[in-house]
């Protein structure tokens, strides 16, 4: 018990001194993850959206697929992000590996079916009849997708928080294709596990109060959004 | 659709503008002592300064230093399992291999000792007490240096602990395997310059040590850019000559006296191999 207190105090004290290593590990946490939960963002909402409301055949089997893909294993995706951004793997030339672009590559990778499932599932709980209402109005279709999405603002706002928590907390990609390199790679998660190894229990409890705390600060900014009342 | 590519490729340009305006780099591939016991906390920053390089440390066991070395992923390897290291040599994976300096390995265990394992007479005959007392051993089981090491020692002692009930392998590092021997009140082989570093919070104590076999040698690899062409040899020649430079080989000598009383390393670059043993 003792240990906990001491890792709270420890952490209050590396946030109020501003030591500079925490800091911009923490501000690395939050640009990674951030990244990977835009671009995330920006492919899961469209194909979400397409694949709500597209009939082709197969579709089932894509929406399995996806759905699939939200539980995928971070240690999974990042081997295999290790094996394609190599040196002399397929992607090698780019030289991203051990870099933050990488991290942001497997993070998004990560987040992405997450967020095109809810989104999927959020665009198809809209009324059926509201595709026809808005139609009918008069409003061409990228119209008609843009009103769906702001309809289903709920949902996806929860797409966001379960994309961005599921990526800032995970550790298995982050350590493979980042590395933990001081000062370049070394996220919240990732000195989290080395301070453990190192057997520095209190500055390890310090860093996952730290990571708690931005998780927290994040969600309440997204709920806050999310619970607004929507102007008339 | 294309404007969400072009947006996704401003994200990844952005994110990579903050790595890649780096100067070139070094991936330097090494083991998990070096990184815990905070040897290279000290060691690359003053590198990076004086070669104008940045290094990318990978940590992790020797078994996956060399292979990522074998695969043309690491430009220089920092390692401790000298007879792996051999055949990596032998197999042309590497340039030059030096001697950068050595500590020792200790075999640690619970103070109430339940192997009697204070009173051995040597490492062989540590280990012969921990197997037919039946007392935890918990091994790294990672293919790291300290991990052939150990394997070597209990071959060495006639005795095959792979299945054996008392024989656990945690498959982690260092550090986290000596704080599973402390939780099970086991006993594990270590790196003395991790156990030093982590001694507080373990409840272990050192039981059998000083043996001859028990050293703990590492060598700097410059890896082979014949086999692999995208291997940054000039950066790996630096770092391994800055690792064997007087002024470092101090550094190394002093580090951890101020906070442990004692050198956790001793080192040794231009000695004979044979006056370690070799």
């Amino acid at each position: 018990m003792e240990l906990i207190l001491d890792g709270i105090i420890e952490a209050v004290r590396l946030l109020l001194s501003g030591d500079s290593e925490v800091l911009a590990v923490t501000w690395l946490s939050l640009k990674v993850s951030g990244l990977a939960t835009l671009l995330s963002l920006l492919i899961g909402v469209s194909s979400g959206t397409v694949l709500a409301l597209a009939t082709f055949p197969g579709k089932r089997l894509v929406a399995a697929l996806v759905n699939t893909g939200m539980g995928l294993p971070p240690v999974v995706v990042g081997l295999f992000v290790t094996i394609f951004l190599w040196r002399n793997g397929p992607f090698g030339h780019f030289e991203l590996l051990y870099t933050p672009a990488a991290m942001v590559i497997a993070q998004g990778v990560i987040a992405t079916p997450i967020v095109t499932g809810i989104s999927m599932a959020a665009i198809q709980s809209l009324p059926a009849n509201l595709r026809l209402q808005i139609l009918g109005l008069g409003a061409s279709r990228p119209q008609m997708v843009w009103l769906l999405i702001k309809e289903a603002r709920l949902p996806l706002l929860a797409a966001v928080m379960a994309g961005f928590g599921g990526v800032i907390s995970e550790v298995g990609a982050s350590i493979m294709v980042g590395g933990n390199i001081k000062g370049q790679t070394r996220v919240l998660t990732t000195a989290t596990v080395m301070e453990t190894g190192k057997g520095n229990f209190d500055t390890a409890i310090a860093l996952s109060i730290i990571l708690l705390s931005l998780t927290f600060l994040i969600n309440l900014l997204l709920t806050i959004i999310q619970q607004k009342r929507r102007p008339r | 659709m294309k404007k969400l590519i072009s947006l996704c490729a401003v994200i990844l340009l952005a994110a990579t503008g903050i790595a890649l305006a780096a100067p070139k780099t070094i991936i330097l591939a090494t083991t998990t002592s070096t990184q815990d016991s905070g040897l290279l906390d000290v060691l690359v920053p003053q590198f990076e300064k004086e070669s104008g390089y940045k290094i990318k440390t990978i940590s992790v066991g020797s078994g996956q230093a060399m292979k990522m070395g074998e695969k043309g992923e690491a430009d220089v390897l920092l390692v401790h399992s000298p007879e792996a290291e051999q055949k990596f040599m032998t197999g042309g994976f590497g340039v030059t291999r030096r001697l950068v300096m050595h500590n020792d390995f200790v075999i640690v265990g619970p103070t109430s000792d339940p192997a009697r394992v204070k009173t051995a007479k040597n490492s062989v005959d540590a280990l012969q007490r921990i197997a037919k007392s039946g007392a935890l051993f918990a091994s790294r089981g990672d293919n790291s240096g300290t991990h052939a090491k150990e394997k070597g020692l209990w071959k060495g002692a006639g005795i095959s602990p792979d299945g054996q009930k008392w024989y656990q392998q945690t498959g982690l590092g260092m550090g986290q395997t000596l704080n599973v021997a402390a939780e099970k009140k086991g006993y594990t082989l270590t790196d003395r310059a991790t156990f030093l570093a982590l001694k507080k919070n373990l409840g272990l104590v050192i039981l059998s040590e000083g043996d001859s076999k028990l050293l703990n040698i590492y060598h700097v690899i410059e890896i082979n850019p014949a086999k692999w062409p995208k291997i940054n040899a000039a950066g790996g020649k630096s770092f391994a000559d800055f690792m064997v430079a007087k002024k470092t080989q101090e550094t190394i000598g002093r580090f951890g006296v101020e906070k442990f009383g004692a050198p956790l390393f001793f080192p040794d670059a231009g000695k004979n191999p044979a006056s370690l043993g070799l």
